[in-house]
């Protein structure tokens, strides 16, 4: 096992290197430069240097006067160092400003993540209990219309009728107006008050693939031969359903729930910047539209590492749950 | 099974409507859901399942028991009015071709066929608990669940997927135990379950317990299940195809097996199969079976000595005898008729190549030629047996 983990680390370090090449050779050819917006913006105050002079000043002060494989090599060089640079856009250090907004984002995906597993698995195992009844007919429409709608269309119908029309809780932001005033665990409240409405937003819309897969492998399980062995041993329906049937079914759920762990901390780009969330999902899409490379690179290397961490999770947790692949 | 088989068989022969369909499935849904719920009634008076056994010496008894299935295409009568009984202590083989019923039959024997769709409608199938009887087909689920693994114990035919992938071997055989012997201690079930291993012949008993079911060879999770089905000295096993799925020298070992535990706890076997020789070798007693309906039941003598019915006589002429030199195997020809939607003569007419007068008129009834042997077939009428002569 450790073996197993041990090169799959050592794979995981070359795809890296090639993901943050490829993602750096791109941002570097988006239109959008820092450099250049920095530049118009001095060039149009009183008494200043003409603008392809401050260009060229601007691009040597963030070092985009040397060619993509170069700025490669001298960002990689200081990530191996353990040094991200400093976010152009928020006049932090790249590592700072991500340890300020990550906790709002892992807050967001946290409360989403457990609310889509307790409410998608009993319902997806319900509807596969009842297949062709009303019941399943429900819970698939259900499912299908949380797949099928946007976020961004959603999260508008929700803040149209919860904040418009109801008033129950803020458009948007993070905080209340009076949350500097309130007690500790007021604001608090205040915090979870204004995560109602992203959290229900990023359920809903997720919620319906885990359901429909939970459905899919119950309904494999249920229709396989040791499922009849179980009912043959005279067990009720309640264990061969809970226990007999369950333990497979879950077999490959948390082998999918569990590489998605990761991603809670990847934040949810659009959902957070309807609801002006700032996350690190807000705080990215600001970077990356204003060109901020040191943030836009750590954003996307960090999603890079998320993602195969997530697979090596699921290949773990895979030998974990089914005794048939464990390597002994 | 091999009724899935012959279903899609019929789909693609017999093109049917949507709207044909529809109705058909709207027709079923009404029936079905009469039947779920008669039998999701919450109290069930114990004299609509507590009946008599017509002989106390019979572990079960089938009396005319008809299992259907309600499908899209029409009902399948994979099971139509099947009657023969199972003496205490005795194996009765029920052999027949795919397709024929004979796992349907013994799946409502455990009331184990798919619902809603598969329902027993018709018939009794009595089952012997000692002091009295239970109607099987309308036993409730609550007290099936206590006769399953307890009084009558099934063995599949496919050991590589029987048991669950994902428990020990021993936690699957304790909790056959257990379930059914509340009183006892947990280290006196794992005893108990040990010594089953060992008696169904497997050497490292304690080693197995501790095993995965992908530890193990198709033979040796046969002979687990085999242990599963004997932990409560069931009255009855219900073997379905049990050697099907393994290679010959397995195979013997695994009857060899049975047919020892047989004696030793004194159950009864009902033997599913569709191999003579293993019916040859075990079986006290034999049913055939043809497109739902017995044709012939006998003693095992009987039936291989003077198989009378010409299905059983084309069976009989299809396995290969050592000693005897032919070209090529007899094969009856043509096959099953199509399960839906069936004829009123005799199903075998059609491959029949003794066929007289009367096979034109109904379904024959079942003649009695000696006091075990039975056959539903018009040359045995007392008008056929007296033209012969």
């Amino acid at each position: 096992m450790l073996k197993f983990v041990a090169k799959r680390l050592g794979i995981s370090v070359i795809i890296l290197f090639f993901v943050t090449l490829i993602i750096y050779s791109i941002i570097r050819c988006l239109p959008a430069s820092y450099a250049e917006s920095k530049a118009r913006e001095l060039s149009q105050k009183p008494g200043a240097k003409p603008y392809e002079e401050l260009l060229a000043q601007m691009n040597e002060a963030y070092g985009l006067d040397v060619n993509i494989p170069q700025g490669y090599v001298i960002w990689a060089g200081n990530v191996l160092q353990g040094d991200f640079g400093d976010s152009w856009q928020w006049n932090k250090t790249v590592t700072d400003k991500f340890s300020e907004v990550i906790w709002y984002s892992f807050a967001l995906g946290a409360a989403a993540f457990i609310l889509e597993i307790f409410i998608a698995i009993p319902l997806g195992i319900l509807a596969a209990r009842r297949q062709y009844s009303r019941t399943d007919y429900a819970v698939t429409v259900f499912a299908l219309i949380g797949i099928s709608l946007p976020s961004f269309f959603f999260a508008t119908v929700l803040k149209m009728i919860f904040a418009v029309k109801l008033g129950w809780v803020d458009l948007y932001g993070i905080v209340g107006r009076m949350h500097e005033q309130l007690s500790p665990f007021g604001k608090l409240l205040d915090y979870a008050h204004h995560m109602i409405l992203p959290v229900a937003t990023l359920t809903i819309v997720s919620v319906g693939s885990l359901m429909r897969y939970t459905r899919t492998n119950m309904l494999e399980v249920l229709n396989s031969d040791y499922i009849r062995t179980a009912r043959a041993k005279g067990l009720s329906e309640k264990r061969v359903i809970n226990f007999h049937a369950f333990r497979n079914t879950l077999i490959p759920i948390v082998t999918i729930l569990g590489g998605s762990l990761p991603s809670l901390f990847a934040g949810a780009l659009i959902t957070e910047q309807l609801f002006q969330i700032p996350g690190i999902g807000y705080t990215s899409y600001v970077s990356m539209t204003r060109g901020d490379i040191p943030m836009s690179m750590f954003y996307m290397t960090f999603l890079a590492i998320l993602s195969l961490l997530g697979n090596l999770i699921a290949d773990v947790l895979y030998a974990v749950v089914d005794p048939r692949v464990r390597v002994h | 099974m091999g009724l899935l088989g012959n279903k899609k068989k019929v789909k693609s022969v017999n093109y049917i409507s949507a709207k044909e369909a529809r109705r058909i499935s709207k027709e079923n849904r009404k029936i079905t859901s009469e039947i779920e719920k008669m039998r999701n009634r919450k109290n069930i008076p114990r004299e609509e399942y507590v009946t008599q056994m017509k002989n106390p010496d019979n572990v079960v008894e089938f009396d005319n028991v008809h299992t259907y299935f309600y499908t899209d295409i029409g009902v399948v009568k994979a099971v139509d009015g099947v009657s023969f009984e199972v003496p205490r202590g005795k194996t009765v083989g029920i052999v027949g071709e795919s397709g024929c019923g004979k796992s349907v039959t013994s799946l409502s024997m455990m009331q184990l066929v798919q619902r809603p769709t598969g329902q027993t409608v018709e018939g009794e199938i009595r089952f012997n608990i000692g002091t009295e009887a239970y109607n099987i087909v309308k036993t409730p689920i609550k007290e099936m669940q206590k006769l399953r693994g307890n009084q009558m114990a099934m063995i599949f035919q496919e050991p590589m997927t029987a048991l669950n992938p994902v428990f020990r071997i021993g936690m699957q055989v304790d909790e056959v135990i257990s379930l059914h012997n509340e009183q006892m201690s947990k280290e006196q079930v794992k005893e108990r379950t040990i010594e089953l291993l060992e008696m169904v012949g497997i050497a490292n008993s304690t080693g197995v317990y501790r095993m995965y079911p992908h530890e193990l060879s198709g033979g040796m999770r046969q002979r687990v299940m085999i242990a599963m089905g004997l932990a409560c000295n069931p009255q009855l096993i219900v073997a379905d195809e049990p050697t099907t799925a393994l290679d010959v020298t397995i195979q013997a070992q695994i009857l060899d097996l049975l047919r020892n535990l047989k004696d030793k706890i004194n159950s009864s076997i009902m033997l599913i199969t569709h191999d003579l020789g293993v019916i040859a070798e075990m079986a006290d007693y034999v049913v055939v079976m043809y497109a739902g309906r017995v044709v012939e039941k006998g003693t095992a003598q009987e039936i291989f000595k003077h198989p009378c019915h010409p299905y059983t006589i084309g069976l009989m002429n299809s396995k290969p005898v050592v000693g005897k030199k032919v070209d090529r195997l007899y094969s009856i020809p043509g096959k099953v008729p199509n399960p839906v939607d069936m004829p009123n003569y005799c199903y075998f007419k059609d491959r029949c190549d003794r066929c007289v007068e009367a096979c034109n008129g109904a379904y024959p009834q079942e003649i009695r030629l000696s006091n075990t042997h039975f056959v539903s077939c018009y040359r045995y009428t007392e008008d056929a047996v007296k033209e012969e002569k």
